[in-house]
């Protein structure tokens, strides 16, 4: 155990990778967020409003 | 997305792929190919003139197809990373080796570069988080509905780019056959979803939704738009999905059609549906545009990764779980989250990411904070900040945004002419990277000691700013930002002349109120490491376990003298499990952690504190104990709702729970040869207005439970929609085929239990058959819904908010699931919303996560706005502490006299309390009184003159 490494590798950049990247962060890991597009954003960037706030997805 | 893009501790990949994965679980060595993006991302500003020049064009993939973009581009304006990267398949010089290089010659930072070449990166991780997303609908099904065969067929990811104002279309919905904006629309729904022919029976989960806000978002545009959708079931497991679907079907007069539709084709313009309706007839009807509603799909590289991780798909292509532990896949400290590990919405996905971080935080505690660099600030130059003002003016252009406006060059000259102005420019994005480094360097060069930026507004960029100024020595007080974009360009794009006049006064203004800003303190506030879990079910126990895991204190503090709550009830699961095995397992892991302390048959007394400093007062038979703890995490449960309707005598009419019960104890009773279920009995516009989630599927694992014990037994289902969404369909399908017959009621009319001569009778209306329906059976089983416990006075106290069914109501249903307004306190369970199991445990999870957060830190940076109260000044009146909204003032003595006192990990800035302080004593952070007065002033300063000579002149 103590041989573990405090880094952390996410694959996938949409909402799901994303926030988890943000809370092992918080956490005190070092996070590795891979994402195969150029930009990260998922299919969550190209909605243009959600269910129910219908606020802005990005 | 930008808040990971600035962590330190996250360091985002692009363009890249897993290649390899070797080693031991805890000591992953993982081989990465990242992809050339042909451009340098620190030197790229985004400008946009690569793009302006670029000779190939190709079609846009974020636009769903729809739309053309050139080779060298960004997906959309927001980014991440915020730099251009060059398509090689559509780039001229890349793919067809001609000499165009036309970017590189325009390019001013000298970012982009063709030379680069795929780089392979070797990293070792403690654990993997796998969050494949979404894969590509397979065109195949697609073929079979018309799309791609004839025009005016559109599928959803189509109309959500077409609707987006910043689509192709700029938010017109148009008819690809002649540009004209369709009048009669179709949606058609479950398109490759619970589809036997496809082999795609699962339910994916988020179409109805989907498609609801969609022709929400149509009628609202275009109302004289007529809307058709052809349904099975209307299902969501959206907390508010019923509320807004039944208000928009009554509000923009959706007609709903109970029917899968049968040929489709093209005539004379119009798109035909061939259908059968509700009472069994034929029907051909047209319409404009027919909206395939498609499901989601495993991503297409599933097979692949999951050969690289080595890790199980379960039979649909996603991820293999298990029920009890939803996230671990078949290798050890691998987890799957998102649409990955099924089909799920926004919500669902993003606790799910917070509850594999909670997983990999218990796995990982002892080397917390081994490889994170923590960000640190220089000391601050004391000989700058306490010399004569001297202000550094910097203009944003924000690409076209301001500047396509207003004249930045004007303003430029204008700012050097103001008072203590040492420095005024202009910048392409003042908060690029570069840029920053400039800001940074020029403060040294020209002994800046004040920073005004004429750029966007505060809300967003302000505090990368003022950690520019902190990372150069100077106090992050000393920062004013004019908003030259959303209150000047954007709303004056239609007078360029008058938006540069208001440009000037809003900089004249900043720059007055920034010659007397004074520096703030940040604050330094420690956090007690321990957490206090309210309810001891299996949301609070999974919550504790996990907390403690993480190597905190934990307070477990439960009502009933067991542990267990509603799970105690629950006897078998539809996925087979043992569900108390499971809970006594952990019931005997909480009891003998020793980081954990269980409080039975106990109360909550008061709560009192903050963030990071919390103190409860906890009883138990006669004790009364204080604990201290940073966090509160609320699992409170819920239980069965009695509906005032139907008589439930426990003998021939009971609910879910108590049959249940009858087949755990084999009690059945030898004489039941028939039963009815109702479904929604109390539920969804009855008396409860909401869907309850769980009782579509406690009918399904009932009703299957039945047949495995006696196949002869006659069971009938009466249902408005089943909602077994997700993989939860299968059981559905498997219901269907061991016999349980399925019978549909309308909304208007729902099932009577009639008694007589100790007889029962069920009235029901079958939607199929049209007619009324009769059945004599033994016994009736009501699925009744959920309600949230109410004892809970301890919710007043800390003041979360509650929804209008009585569930505690989440920060934000998307972005923030569990967090509620009140830093430090987090929601799961059925006190949060009706869940099944396995989303209790992934919720309770999600709430560890977000606790451990707060507590890892061990103290706290506060640098947020927060109001003062000078001592001398203070007449103690309590005004303040009277309207202050967020209960950050006490009284407090001092030499017998009664002051104001802020508590500042309470306070949020609001600045009420200043602004009706009778004796100016309270000043806010970052706004002292004297520099508003000198803002307000510069105002206008000639014009008022004028005025006020006038008015002398007059007299």
């Amino acid at each position: 155990m103590n041989n573990s490494i405090g880094k952390v590798l996410v694959v996938g950049g949409g909402i799901a990778g994303i926030q988890a990247a943000l809370d092992l962060s918080q956490l005190g890991y070092y996070v590795y967020l891979v994402e195969k597009r150029p930009t990260i954003g998922g299919l969550m960037a190209q909605l243009d409003k959600t269910l129910p706030t219908n606020d802005c997805s990005i | 997305m930008v808040e990971a893009w600035r962590s330190p501790n996250i360091e985002i990949l692009t363009l890249t792929e897993v290649t390899k994965v070797k080693g031991k679980p805890g000591n992953f060595q993982v081989t990465l190919k990242i992809n050339p993006r042909y451009i340098a991302p620190e030197k790229c500003r985004a400008c946009g003139k690569c793009l302006e020049f670029c000779q190939a064009i190709t079609i846009d993939w974020f636009n769903a197809f729809l739309s053309f973009t050139k080779a060298i581009h960004l997906d959309f304006p927001q980014s991440v990373p915020h730099s251009y990267y060059i398509d090689k398949n559509a780039c001229l010089k890349l793919s067809q080796k001609q000499p165009c290089e036309m970017c590189l010659s325009v390019c001013d930072s000298k970012a982009i570069d063709f030379n680069q070449k795929p780089i392979i990166k070797n990293i070792e991780v403690g654990a993997i988080i796998l969050a494949l997303g979404v894969g590509e609908q397979p065109f195949e099904i697609l073929e079979k509905y018309g799309y791609g065969k004839y025009k005016d067929i559109l599928c959803s990811t189509e109309v959500e780019r077409l609707l987006c104002i910043s689509g192709p279309t700029e938010g017109e919905l148009v008819r690809e056959s002649d540009f004209k904006v369709p009048q009669k629309i179709a949606f058609l729904q479950c398109i490759g979803s619970r589809d036997l022919r496809n082999n795609r029976i699962y339910c994916s989960s988020i179409c109805c939704a989907v498609s609801i806000k969609q022709a929400i978002l149509i009628k609202e545009h275009y109302p004289s738009s007529e809307i058709t959708f052809f349904y099975i079931d209307v299902r969501s497991p959206v907390k508010e999905f019923d509320k807004v679907f039944e208000e928009a079907v009554k509000k923009y007069n959706f007609r709903i059609l109970r029917t899968r539709p049968g040929k489709i084709y093209r005539k004379n313009g119009k798109i035909y549906i061939h259908y059968i309706d509700e009472e069994g007839k034929l029907k051909i009807e047209n319409f404009d545009v027919v909206v395939l509603s498609i499901g989601l799909s495993p991503p297409e590289n599933a097979q692949k990764i999951a050969k690289i991780f080595r890790i199980e798909l379960n039979e649909f292509g996603f991820a293999k779980t298990e029920s009890l532990n939803p996230l671990k896949t078949s290798r050890s400290r691998i987890y799957a989250i998102g649409v990955f590990q099924g089909p799920k919405d926004i919500h669902e996905s993003v606790i799910q990411a917070s509850a594999a971080a909670a997983h990999v935080s218990q796995l990982l505690k002892e080397v917390r904070f081994s490889s994170t660099i923590e960000k640190s600030f220089p000391p601050e130059d004391k000989e700058l900040i306490n010399g004569d003002p001297r202000i550094g003016v910097f203009i944003c252009h924000c690409g076209s945004n301001i500047a396509g406006v207003i004249d930045v060059e004007t303003l430029r000259d204008y700012a050097k002419t103001l008072p203590n102005v040492a420095l005024s420019e202009t910048s392409m994005f003042t908060c690029s990277e570069d840029f920053l480094n400039k800001i940074r360097e020029k403060i040294k060069e020209h002994k800046l000691n004040r920073i005004v930026i004429a750029a966007c507004t505060p809300r967003t960029h302000e505090y990368i700013f003022k950690n520019t100024l902190r990372e150069a020595g100077l106090n992050p007080g000393f920062f004013e930002m004019a908003n030259i974009r959303e209150q000047c360009s954007w709303i004056h794009s239609d007078n360029p002349e008058k938006a540069t006049e208001k440009a000037k006064d809003l900089i004249r203004m900043a720059v007055a109120k920034a010659q007397n800003l004074k520096p703030v303190k940040p604050q330094n506030i420690s956090i007690t490491p321990s957490a206090l879990i309210i309810g001891g079910g299996v949301a609070g126990l999974n919550a504790a376990l996990s907390v403690a895991e993480q190597g905190f204190r934990v307070y477990l503090v439960e009502k009933e003298k067991e542990l267990g709550g509603q799970l105690r009830k629950i006897k078998f699961l539809i996925s087979g499990e043992d569900p108390q095995k499971y809970l006594k397992d952990l019931i005997t892991k909480v009891k003998n952690h020793p980081n954990i302390k269980v409080y039975t048959e106990a109360q909550i007394k008061n709560i009192s504190g903050y963030a990071g400093n919390y103190k409860t007062l906890i009883k138990t038979d006669n004790l009364l104990e204080l604990v201290n703890h940073g966090a509160i995490i609320i699992a409170t449960g819920g239980k069965e709702y009695r509906p005032s309707k139907y008589k439930i005598d426990g003998k021939k009419i009971i609910t879910q729970l108590d049959l249940e019960k009858k087949i755990f104890e084999n009690s059945l009773g030898k004489d039941i040869k028939k039963i009815v279920m109702i479904q929604c009995a109390g539920s969804r516009g009855d008396e409860l207005e909401y869907c309850s989630k769980i009782c579509c599927l406690q009918a399904l694992k009932n009703a299957l439970q039945i047949k495995k014990l006696n196949q002869e037994i006659d069971v009938y289902i009466l249902y408005r929609d089943i909602r077994a969404y997700g993989f939860y369909e299968k059981y559905y399908l498997e219901a269907r085929r061991k016999g349980v017959k399925f019978i549909r009621f309308p909304e208007n009319k729902r099932p009577k239990i009639i008694e007589k001569n100790k007889k029962l009778k069920v009235k029901v209306y079958d939607n199929i058959l049209c007619k009324e329906l009769e059945l004599y059976p033994d016994l009736v089983v009501l699925s009744v819904g959920v309600i949230p416990h109410k004892e809970r006075d301890f919710i007043n106290l800390l003041g979360i908010p509650i929804d209008e069914d009585g569930f505690l109501k989440e920060a934000h249903i998307k972005i923030r699931p569990v967090e509620t307004p009140i830093d430090g306190v987090f929601i799961c369970g059925l006190a949060h919303k009706p869940q099944p199991l396995s989303e209790v445990i992934t919720e309770a999870k999600a709430c560890a996560a977000k606790a451990c957060a707060l507590l890892a830190k061990t103290s706290m940076e506060i640098l947020s706005i927060t109001a003062e109260v000078d001592i001398d000044k203070c007449i103690g009146c309590s005004i303040c502490k009277n309207l202050c909204p967020f209960l950050a003032i006490e009284m407090v003595k001092f030499d017998k006299k009664k002051k104001a006192q802020v508590i500042k990990a309470l306070c949020k800035g609001c600045g009420i309390c200043a602004s009706h302080c009778p004796v100016f004593a309270i000043e806010i952070d970052g706004f002292p009184i004297s520099a508003l007065l000198n803002q307000i002033r510069a105002f206008k300063v000639d014009f008022l003159e004028e005025q006020i000579k006038e008015v002398k002149g007059a007299s």
